[in-house]
């Protein structure tokens, strides 16, 4: 039997297909203006008898298709916990959402923290900053780690973040150091994040903020312990959709 | 919508386009969101009937009580006593509170940043959207929060008839002081508004009518202990809120039927949604109609609200008022005594919220309590932290919700609300 997960969040959809417990199938797209869409044609020939949908367009998914849903944060704690089984924490920056689960011994959860409305803190900041400072979002974190002198950003509102970057560049600051310094910005908040809920080890670090160098540097510093990342941070909730559903029949 | 009702509304000064654009948007939220439930009581449909005439048959009932030479009272507030308004043959209203409107009109009188329920009081009058306001005889401010009581230095200027009641914020023997001296100069006010003199046996009568709609609502919640609920928490919300607009007594016999038929609905294991589903305790910030946006995103989440913890609910129609007295003196002392266990979060410390907050989980058996804060509400946001560590120490799993009247985070919540019922599942 194959079972799928589809993970449709603000800015990539994710597709997982399981054979067993054995990863058969792994697709990305961006989401677009029409996330539906979208996902079923990501979904167009891969077979599957079975799918739940998680992510930010779950219910669009669900009315549409009839298939079962889950939020992502129990998608992400099943998938980290699959991936990683004795991990305890987990933080997400997602698209528009960031988040931090406690996980109990049985990869329960047990408490969580999201972001509210703003984008303050989430991946759309970073990409947001990354296109005002010139860099594409796969240099951004590279370049941020080049930095040679600390700064100090004040805003976490993205658009007041923005002009504040602007000016900075506009006094002849270098970017790689305004880079870093952004990248600090958005690990603060997620630290806070992380201690409303808990820091117990292991952290496990998800979602398409986890893909950047910088963060997980910043991250590791601050907590002063060790990280784990999956080989692909955005697959977690995916894969924990798939493993729900082949529980779910 | 009947031509008499319109020449009423005129006759109010309202202002017909916004008001019908309001009604318009109040019948579809009421549509969605009440009338799409499942298997609601039968009984509803006195409440379906009076949501549909809340602007309409409800205001003629006031103004004919006003033509009789009976007056209108309108408040903001749990604190101002029905008990001294009905001994004076008045009528207590609630005022509109619970949903945006003329937002920018508003932001020319205050900040921004002041919660959504001051802000939509402000907004109906200055839309002229409420009718309630404009037939209201004596408009009742109470000093509670700070965002209140500097607002009400400013809503003085938009009423020609604005009365400031002060509040304690301690619950020592000086607090109660305070509020005795504030309830016998608002009776003093009252028998001035009415030309009514209030004798023991006036408010006798005065509590015994408010105190019947309270143990009405004393029953309902009683029934709603049972599994499955008999009742949604969405229909157990607006009962809790008509209370501050009906016919008292008429109120009191509607809820009284409905309880007769929930009981029988839970003799056959009855219920709106099915057995073991997860159980919440909303606590918080008032929410006045049409502010069902939390219910309405957790019951459409697998899960049922149990009880409400809160102004509009059972921190506002908990205890009842002793009638065992027999003189003016004695009863207003004992209605001083009623209010005061009032557990709003204005008083500091505020010990018996938390307290009353456990009992409740307890009680109706909740599996977890979503605190529910109005952005900008300082007393409930700051007391939501130590709710959340009192729930939590007692393995009480605790959502805190922090929100306002607007639309835009309903995404967000929907997926913290599902993913807190996944949890205590």
């Amino acid at each position: 039997m194959l079972k799928a997960g589809i993970d449709i969040g603000s800015r990539t959809i994710e597709l997982v297909v399981l054979e067993g417990s054995q990863v058969v199938e792994s697709r990305q797209a961006d989401s677009g203006f029409d996330p539906l869409a979208h996902a079923k044609k990501l979904l167009e020939g891969v077979d599957h008898d079975h799918i739940m949908a998680t992510g930010y367009g779950r219910h669009l998914f669900e009315l549409d298709l009839d298939a079962p849903t889950v939020t992502e944060i129990k998608a992400y704690a099943v998938g980290a916990k699959n991936l990683f089984p004795q991990v305890r924490t987990i933080l997400d920056i997602g698209g528009q959402d960031s988040k931090a689960i406690s996980l109990n011994d049985d990869g329960k959860v047990i408490k969580f923290e999201m972001n509210d409305r703003c984008a303050a803190g989430t991946g759309k900041f970073l990409e947001i900053m990354a296109q005002t400072l010139g860099y594409s979002l796969d240099q951004f974190g590279v370049e941020a780690l080049k930095a040679t002198k600390e700064m100090q950003i004040s805003s976490m509102c993205t658009v007041f973040a923005e002009s504040e970057v602007t000016s900075l560049v506009a006094k002849g600051e270098d970017r790689q150091d305004i880079a870093l310094g952004l990248h600090r910005s958005v690990v603060r908040r997620a630290v806070g994040m992380l201690k409303r809920v808990s820091v117990k080890e292991p952290i496990l670090f998800a979602g398409g903020a986890a893909r950047n160098p910088c963060m997980r540097h910043l991250l590791e510093e601050a907590l002063g312990v060790h990280i784990l990342v999956p080989e692909n941070p955005q697959m977690v909730g995916a894969l924990g959709a798939a493993i729900l559903c082949s529980e779910s029949g | 919508m009947s031509e008499d009702h319109r020449s009423m509304w005129e006759s109010l000064g309202l202002d017909l386009g916004a008001h019908d654009a309001l009604l318009e948007v109040l019948g579809k939220g009421y549509q969605d969101i009440y009338l799409a439930q499942k298997d609601r009581p039968e009984g509803m449909g006195y409440f379906d009937f009076v949501m549909s005439e809340v602007h309409g048959l409800r205001i003629k009932e006031l103004l004919d009580e006003k033509a009789a030479g009976r007056k209108v009272i309108g408040s903001f507030c749990v604190f101002v006593p029905e008990e001294i308004v009905r001994a004076a043959d008045a009528t207590l209203v609630g005022l509109c509170t619970g949903a945006d409107f003329a937002t920018d009109e508003v932001e020319k009188l205050l900040p921004r940043n002041t919660c959504s329920l001051i802000k939509s009081a402000f907004g109906f009058k200055l839309a002229k959207v409420c009718p309630y306001i404009e037939s209201a005889d004596m408009i009742v401010g109470e000093n509670t929060c700070d965002g209140k009581k500097k607002s009400y230095e400013i809503f003085n200027e938009l009423v020609p008839n604005l009365y400031v009641m002060d509040l304690p914020q301690v619950k020592s023997d000086e607090g109660r002081a305070l509020l005795k001296a504030e309830y016998l100069r608002f009776k003093e006010a009252v028998e001035q508004l009415t030309g009514v003199t209030i004798d023991a046996e006036r408010l006798k009568r005065g509590i015994e009518i408010v105190n019947n709609k309270r143990m009405a609502i004393h029953r309902l919640a009683a029934l709603r202990k049972a599994d499955p609920s008999p009742i949604s928490g969405l229909d157990a919300l607006l009962a809790n809120q008509v209370f501050f607009y009906d016919d008292p007594v008429r109120f009191t016999d509607s809820v009284n039927k409905i309880c007769d038929e929930l009981e029988t609905r839970i003799e056959k294991g009855e219920g709106v949604f099915p057995k073991e589903t997860p159980r919440i305790l909303l606590s918080g910030c008032p929410m006045a109609v049409p502010n069902w946006k939390l219910p309405w995103i957790i019951e459409t989440s697998g899960a049922v609200i149990v009880g409400e913890e809160s102004c509009v609910g059972e921190r506002g129609t908990r205890n009842l008022t002793d009638d065992s007295w027999d003189t003016v003196e004695e009863l207003m002392e004992t209605i001083v005594d009623r209010y005061f266990q009032v557990d709003c979060a204005i008083f500091t410390p505020n010990p018996d919220r938390l307290e009353h907050i456990v009992e409740m989980a307890k009680t109706y058996k909740a599996d977890g309590v979503i605190h529910y804060g109005l952005q900008f509400c300082q007393p409930y946001l700051m007391e939501s932290m130590p709710v959340e560590k009192t729930l939590e120490e007692k393995d009480i799993p605790t959502l805190r919700i922090d929100t306002d009247y607007s639309m835009e985070d309903v995404g967000q919540l929907k997926t913290r609300v599902e993913a807190f019922v996944e949890l205590i599942k």
